[in-house]
């Protein structure tokens, strides 16, 4: 094993003795300088996580998600020198994490702020311009075959949680002392111009989203959506997807045929 | 600082510049300088003050980013870099390319970078004398590593490997350093000033970064800065420490990035500067960062320090 290997393995594993080979002017123990290592890259991917998992800590408290974050982070040191990547996994890791047994919907308010997260960051694709838009709303028989392609920043997320109702909760917007954790709730997170939206949505128009990001035409969308959903409205859902100029390209039935199969 | 030895120093910084030209390694001769920044002082750009950069429109030099925080796909970062980079010049700092391991480069990285600068043309690109990848991990932090022959092969490999990929110059930044190690042959200065002798590369000189391992290898701090390619400086960073002991109760301080600069990395400063001339001067500020016009403040004591050597028809601003 190399002297790389060594250091990077004892930074990472604070049971590890502190790697040979390392000196001090005084004769001091290195140990104690080498902690400096390794707090600094355990406190830099802590803080990280912490900055992407805002409302996952205000629900379990500073102590705890430390606590929490420390053993993801010294499990799961990032595998790109791109931080803003950092965290996949986080919310599976909180789901399994014994000690987080008691809030069941910690790991779905971990998927949100990572939905969250991915949006701020996702690629600048411009809205489908007006008169493609127009033409195609004009021939709707035509378009219920054909498939919209949404920003690549929007999400859907499916909780048996009250999971909107819990994230806004902590931006201001509600009390939670008034939130019924157990009521199953659907999220679109996107980033309209500089800012992430997120929004509560139906489990219709959840689905209808969720089936369009998988390519399907707008006609099967539709019929999933109504499957799950007898209150589903498509009309409604569209105005939603225009008013937030969600679409970016459509696809013709041909092509979003392809994609599905 | 004394008259006399500001004088003195001038004459260093005159010979300094004269042989500048000769010491450029083969593989870089006839590329673009290192650094084009202009020689005033420039702030690290953070996020939380994209909007009163654009709205106040500071009378500051140049800005600094961290590369593989702009390795994202769109949003509100290139947003931002990309108004303030029409304002201003720019420099982009790696905080992420690991040069110091003993590793392949990751080429998907270099890739991304190549991007990123063609992107955004900056001024300056600098990376550290460090690694911070090891395998498939990334440890976040920049971590030392020993100076003897084998390491400056490596790093010397990594370097040409890295200016020959971007088609330019690099800065090689000086680390803060807590421990030493028994497989070192080199002092750092001469090593710095060796890898940027076989590279052409040129040196970001960390002016706290230098006072910082001066305090914890007990070493004197301006024979340290004397000990580096000083000919070859082409940006200087200026950032906050904190301070813990060692298991002998010893003064360790910490790089943190985290507050002003202190008192004697001013003078450090000073110093240098008497021995360089004005250089591009960028105040880091990466941890419990303060209001805008807090750092705007700082950095102008820095531009006061570089107004003070400059000839007086150079002094526009």
């Amino acid at each position: 094993m190399n002297s790389q290997s060594a250091f990077a393995q004892a930074v990472l594993d604070p049971e590890l003795p502190c790697p040979t080979g390392l000196t001090t002017w005084n004769g001091s123990d290195p140990a104690t300088r080498f902690a400096v290592y390794r707090n600094n890259v355990t406190v830099s991917l802590i803080d990280a996580l912490a900055d992407s998992y805002p409302v996952v800590q205000q629900l379990v408290g500073e102590a705890f998600f430390r606590a929490m974050a420390k053993v993801f982070a010294l499990a799961n040191p990032p595998r790109s020198p791109v931080m803003a990547n950092y965290g996949h996994g986080f919310a599976e890791f909180v789901a399994t994490f014994p000690p987080a047994r008691s809030v069941p919907y910690l790991a779905d308010v971990a998927r949100l702020e990572m939905a969250r997260v991915q949006a701020y960051h996702a690629a600048d694709v411009p809205p489908i311009d007006t008169g493609t838009l127009h033409d195609a709303l004009a021939q709707p028989e035509q378009l219920m075959g054909l498939n919209l392609v949404l920003h690549p920043s929007v999400q859907v997320l499916m909780s048996p949680f009250a999971v909107y109702s819990l994230w806004a909760a902590h931006q201001g917007a509600l009390c939670i002392s008034s939130v019924a954790v157990d009521v199953a709730q659907a999220v679109l997170v996107f980033r309209h111009g500089l800012d992430v939206q997120t929004l509560e949505l139906s489990k219709g128009t959840a689905l209808f989203v969720s089936q369009l990001l998988c390519h399907a035409s707008l006609l099967e969308a539709t019929g999933a959506a109504s499957d799950l959903d007898t209150d589903f409205d498509l009309s409604q859902t569209l105005g939603l997807v225009l008013r937030w100029q969600l679409i970016t390209h459509i696809n013709t039935g041909v092509q979003a045929h392809e994609h599905t199969h | 600082m004394s008259l006399e030895l500001r004088h003195t120093g001038a004459g260093v910084a005159r010979r300094a510049s004269q042989s500048s030209g000769l010491r450029v390694g083969p593989a870089m001769t006839g590329k673009p300088l290192a650094s084009t920044l202009p020689v005033r002082a420039g702030v690290g750009l953070k996020p939380e003050h994209f909007q009163d950069v654009l709205a106040d429109g500071p009378n500051i030099g140049f800005f600094e980013v961290h590369a593989e925080n702009y390795m994202v796909a769109g949003g509100p970062f290139h947003h931002y870099l990309t108004l303030i980079r029409e304002r201003y010049p720019l420099s982009i700092h790696g905080v992420g390319l690991s040069i110091g391991a003993d590793a392949l480069l990751d080429t998907t990285h270099l890739n991304a970078l190549a991007v990123l600068l063609n992107r955004y043309q900056p001024q300056s690109f600098s990376e550290h004398l460090a690694w911070s990848t090891h395998g498939e991990t990334f440890l976040n932090d920049l971590l030392p590593l020993p100076y003897n022959t084998a390491t400056l092969q490596r790093v010397c490999d990594h370097i040409d490997q890295v200016q020959t990929h971007l088609k330019r110059r690099m800065l090689l930044e000086n680390p803060a350093t807590y421990v030493e190690f028994a497989a070192s042959t080199w002092e750092e200065g001469a090593f710095l000033s060796e890898l940027v002798r076989r590279t052409g590369c040129g040196l970001l000189l960390d002016v706290n970064n230098v006072y910082v391992s001066s305090v914890n290898h007990q070493r004197d701090a301006r024979a340290a800065i004397c000990a580096l390619p000083l000919a070859q400086v082409g940006e200087i960073h200026l950032a906050g420490f904190a301070e813990q002991t060692d298991g002998n109760g010893a003064p360790l301080l910490i790089d943190s990035h985290g507050a002003p600069v202190a008192r004697p990395v001013w003078d450090l400063y000073a110093y240098t500067l008497g021995l360089t001339g004005p250089k591009p001067t960028l105040l880091e500020r990466d941890n419990d960062i303060p209001a805008w016009p807090v750092l705007l403040a700082e950095a102008g004591l820095a531009d006061q320090q570089l107004c003070a050597l400059m000839p007086a028809e150079e002094v526009t601003a």
